[in-house]
């Protein structure tokens, strides 16, 4: 899958990063407290959040996140906004709510990493 | 890279928009000197939790970092207030932090735990009143 994929799944829209659009990405996880999202360890992932402040930005920077989709309408400040373009990490908003943005994913073959340990 | 090469940062307390920075540098860095991908994501989770750890316990501190062909290790210093129990504080779940911080998305009590479980070697020594010094290495070879 790739992240225009996640994007056209969710009817979700860019806020920036539309060029990267054909990256693939082969796992997701969903979460607001990004110490669940440090313990999840997976290559090219998604991830989604209704959180929205700069430390979703550098958590995927730490994880090596390809893209973040924010849910339930949360939007991005330009600070945030910045930060991901300087990382080259995809920012999409979301209407959806986070159990069924996930869902919506899940049924296009997306999966999560294995179960914590 | 056969010199050690050394990173300082210091890091305040209570600076959450920059909470992350000094973990953000060394994991470019890390990058630029061509080492193995898992290795730096191992360091720059295990820095970056003991980073936001910092900001959100202590009273400020300083990250050393020393990058040798053989092994990366960190080494993180604070001013206090030091910890009261530490084997507590290394159990998953368990945490002090105040509920402004949980609403931020930290504050789980997974912080150190996943430091231990990224890094090769941990070591906590802590003092109340005094501070805590956190010593993590990740080997590379």
């Amino acid at each position: 899958m790739t992240i225009k994929d996640v994007k056209d799944a969710l009817g979700a829209r860019y806020v920036c990063g539309e060029e990267l659009q054909d990256t693939e990405v082969h796992a997701a996880c969903g979460s607001d407290m990004m110490s669940d999202v440090l313990a999840f360890m997976k290559d090219r992932s998604v991830l989604l959040t209704g959180l929205c402040n700069p430390q979703v930005i550098r958590t995927a920077e730490m994880m090596d996140i390809v893209c973040i989709v924010f849910v339930r309408g949360k939007k991005p400040d330009d600070t945030m906004i910045e930060m991901a373009r300087e990382r080259d990490i995809v920012l999409l908003c979301s209407g959806h709510r986070m159990f069924s943005a996930c869902g919506l994913l899940y049924e296009k073959g997306l999966r999560g990493g294995s179960p914590y340990r | 890279m056969n010199e050690k090469i050394i990173l300082n940062y210091n890091v305040d307390s209570d600076d959450f928009t920059r909470a992350g920075e000094a973990s953000g540098n060394v994991k470019r860095n890390l990058k630029l000197m061509g080492v193995d991908p898992d290795i730096v994501r191992r360091v720059a989770i295990s820095l970056y939790e003991g980073e936001i750890n910092m900001v959100i316990h202590s009273n400020g501190g300083a990250i050393e970092v020393i990058i040798s062909p053989t092994e990366i290790e960190m080494i993180l210093k604070d001013e206090g207030p030091g910890i009261e129990d530490t084997e507590l504080a290394m159990q998953a779940g368990y945490s002090t932090a105040p509920d402004n911080i949980r609403s931020l998305g930290f504050g789980a009590g997974m912080g150190l735990p996943n430091m231990k479980k990224n890094s090769d070697e941990l070591k906590i020594e802590s003092k109340v009143g005094v501070g805590t010094t956190v010593t993590m290495k990740v080997f590379i070879s």
